[in-house]
């Protein structure tokens, strides 16, 4: 295999005297989809913060096509090329779609001090690319607070798309999305893999990851139980892994078998 | 084009009037104040407060606080305060005096390095505030007394006693900036206007009004470029992202600590600058200038339409905020209301700016 475009080594990221992550290994290679699955706290959203540069690990490598790297900020792991869409959006409700979607990297027009910001550009290319994602806005200066909870989760997403050069990273992106838009996610996944993004997916909803995934890697309790390669586990194991095998066994008895 | 407009249209959404495009506008509220205000003079006023030399009457106070307030208003779009302007423009009004009288340093040096020292201890503020994490409001609470009492303590140090610094009319005169910072502007345009008769002149044939007072350009300038910057640069996009919400924005790539520390010195320099304005139009610098301004200039900023909040206001709405300001403080004594009224008045503009913002907000993101 080709070497991977980011690799995580040992990871620890402990939060005063909480152990958020203990030591969790990851990577993820150009053009697959890496599915990173988990319960709830298991540290799923701790560890890609540390990979986008929010947090900073408190031990362990990363290393970019080989060369470590140390971010200092969200925008410096941005700038070498990974988006993320996070679990809480990072969207401001006040601003509108187009001023959210290039927050941070907004395209200018003019030169030195007549530099300024091209509203035009701004606002086609939003609602091209959420039109794409299946959405069709109104107008891009709406406030994003006056979008739907799906609405806002897909204006994230096509921003991460939009702007994730090497590796594209997303927390739960298909958690508040309809059947369409979910499809439209999961297909725009394959489409950024097919031209050799590493795309990072953290799902609750195994379908989802079996649907997109390559590789599979469970994390518990801050620990990885192992990472899967894709044909070589089913469903069923999958979610097993997540929530601790005999536990769910029980449950789903109790439950009918539903869950 | 035109299939791109037909796609956009969806059915559920109904061509929004005007008027209800307006109601967004934050600045929608003080624009409404300066007319009412207005009325209210028109109505009450003795008729000369409406004359070219009583505009300028109401507009040079207004100025002078518009200054602070677009400062403030910036900074609280940021998402943030600063409770020590009023403060700031005495330490800088000293350092001012001291670079001019004491030192006897001419004006190209001395104004850029009072802004510099200015926005030297905003720069500390800023630092602070996102260091420890602490809410701005105390950390400049605490810099209101602060550079208050090194205000006092300098001025008696420099002056050996007292705490009024004089003589910086002598120490400027002549001096080629003096005109950018003091006096009228366009005074040879206002006295040819005077002699077509075009504006009113005393008998001896001098205009009424000399001049536009130069902290009225400023104001005006610093309005334009405030309002540009916040709407049409990355940097206004930062700054609103910022005070919406730190984090988000800052996951989002937006340097948020580089833009709060840069807003809290730009208020302190827009203090450094009205501090000058006003020394060198007195001819003396005094430990007491600024008193309260930065009460005053924050109500004029949220009555420009600025949430508390952060993330939303305007610094359009800063200037017409400034202006009523002006209008009531001046209009007050064209009329026989008892001046003293003018606290009423604020408190309870404030009041009502306040309910009024948040009916606006809630409009923008469209709360149910
Ligand atoms: N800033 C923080 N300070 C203290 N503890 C934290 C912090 N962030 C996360 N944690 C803790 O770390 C653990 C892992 O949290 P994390 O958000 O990574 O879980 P997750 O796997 O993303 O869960 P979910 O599926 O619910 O999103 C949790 O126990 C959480 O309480
Ligand atoms: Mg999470």
């Amino acid at each position: 295999m080709s070497e991977p475009i980011i690799h995580m080594d040992n990871i620890e990221k402990h939060f005063g005297n909480v152990i958020a992550l203990a030591g969790v290994s990851f990577d993820v290679y150009p053009g697959e989809c890496h599915c990173l699955l988990g319960d709830n706290g298991a540290g799923k959203s701790t560890f890609i913060k540390t990979m986008s540069g929010v947090h900073k690990p408190s031990k362990g490598f990363i290393r970019m096509n080989g060369k470590e790297v140390n971010f200092a900020s969200p925008r410096e792991a941005m700038e070498a090329g990974i988006a993320t869409v996070f679990q809480d959006l990072a969207m401001i409700p006040l601003m509108s779609v187009s001023r959210n979607f290039f927050m941070g990297r907004e395209p200018t027009k003019g030169r030195g001090l007549f530099k300024r910001y091209d509203h035009v550009a701004a606002n086609t290319i939003t609602m091209k690319h959420m039109r794409e994602m299946g959405i069709n806005l109104r107008s891009a200066d709406q406030a994003v607070g006056t979008l739907s909870g799906g609405e806002r989760q897909t204006v994230a997403i096509a921003r991460a798309v939009y702007f994730g050069a090497k590796v594209l990273i997303l927390d739960e992106p298909t958690s508040a999305l309809g059947v369409r838009q979910t499809a439209n996610v999961l297909a725009t996944i394959d489409k950024v893999r097919a031209q050799g993004v590493g795309v990072v997916f953290i799902s609750h909803n195994v379908r989802h990851a079996l649907a997109v995934g390559d590789r599979f890697t469970v994390l518990n309790r801050g620990r990885t139980l192992g990472t899967a390669e894709r044909g070589k586990i089913t469903a069923e194991e999958l979610q097993d892994l997540m929530a601790g095998g005999q536990e769910l066994a029980e449950l789903e008895g109790s439950l009918g078998g539903t869950v | 084009m035109t299939g791109d407009t037909a796609l956009n249209q969806d059915e559920r959404i109904k061509e929004e009037p005007l008027i209800a495009r307006l109601m967004k506008r934050p600045e929608l509220g003080a624009i409404a104040g300066v007319v009412l205000v207005t009325i209210f003079f028109l109505f009450t006023a003795d008729s000369s407060m409406f004359t070219l030399s009583g505009f300028m009457n109401f507009m040079s106070p207004a100025a002078q606080l518009g200054i602070l307030a677009i400062g403030a208003a910036m900074l609280m779009i940021g998402g943030e305060f600063d409770l020590s302007i009023g403060s700031m423009v005495a330490f800088a009004g000293m350092i001012f005096g001291a670079f001019t009288v004491n030192l006897g340093l001419p004006l190209i040096v001395a104004i850029p390095m009072t802004l510099v020292a200015a926005a030297c201890m905003g720069a500390v503020n800023g630092q602070i505030v996102i260091r420890t994490g602490l809410p701005s409001f105390i950390v400049t609470l605490a810099f209101l007394f602060i550079l208050r009492g090194i205000s006092l303590v300098g001025l008696k140090w420099l002056t050996g006693g007292a705490t009024q610094l004089r003589g910086v009319r002598d120490a400027v005169e002549g001096d080629f900036l003096a005109p950018v910072f003091s006096g009228e502007a366009f005074s040879g345009l206002f006295a040819w206007f005077a002699s077509l008769g075009l504006i009113e002149t005393f008998k001896n044939g001098m205009p009424k009004v000399a001049g536009i007072p130069i902290e009225i350009l400023w104001f005006v300038g610093l309005a334009l470029v405030a309002t540009y910057v916040l709407l049409r640069t990355p940097w206004g996009n930062w700054v609103f992202a910022a005070g919406g919400d730190a984090n988000a924005a800052s996951n989002s790539g937006v340097p948020v600590r580089k833009v709060k520390v840069a807003l809290f010195m730009f208020t302190a320099s827009c203090a450094a600058l009205l501090a000058i304005v006003q020394v060198l139009d007195a001819g003396s610098t005094d430990a007491r200038r600024g008193f309260m301004k930065e009460f005053e200039g924050i109500i004029a900023a949220v009555i420009g339409g600025c949430l508390l909040t952060g993330g939303y206001g305007s610094a359009i709405g800063a200037f017409f905020g400034a202006i009523i300001f002006g209008m009531v403080v001046i209009g007050l004594t064209y009329t026989n209301i008892d001046q003293d009224w003018f606290q009423v008045f604020l408190g309870a503009m404030l009041l009502l700016a306040v309910m009024f913002n948040n009916v606006v907000r809630k409009r923008v993101t469209g709360e149910r």
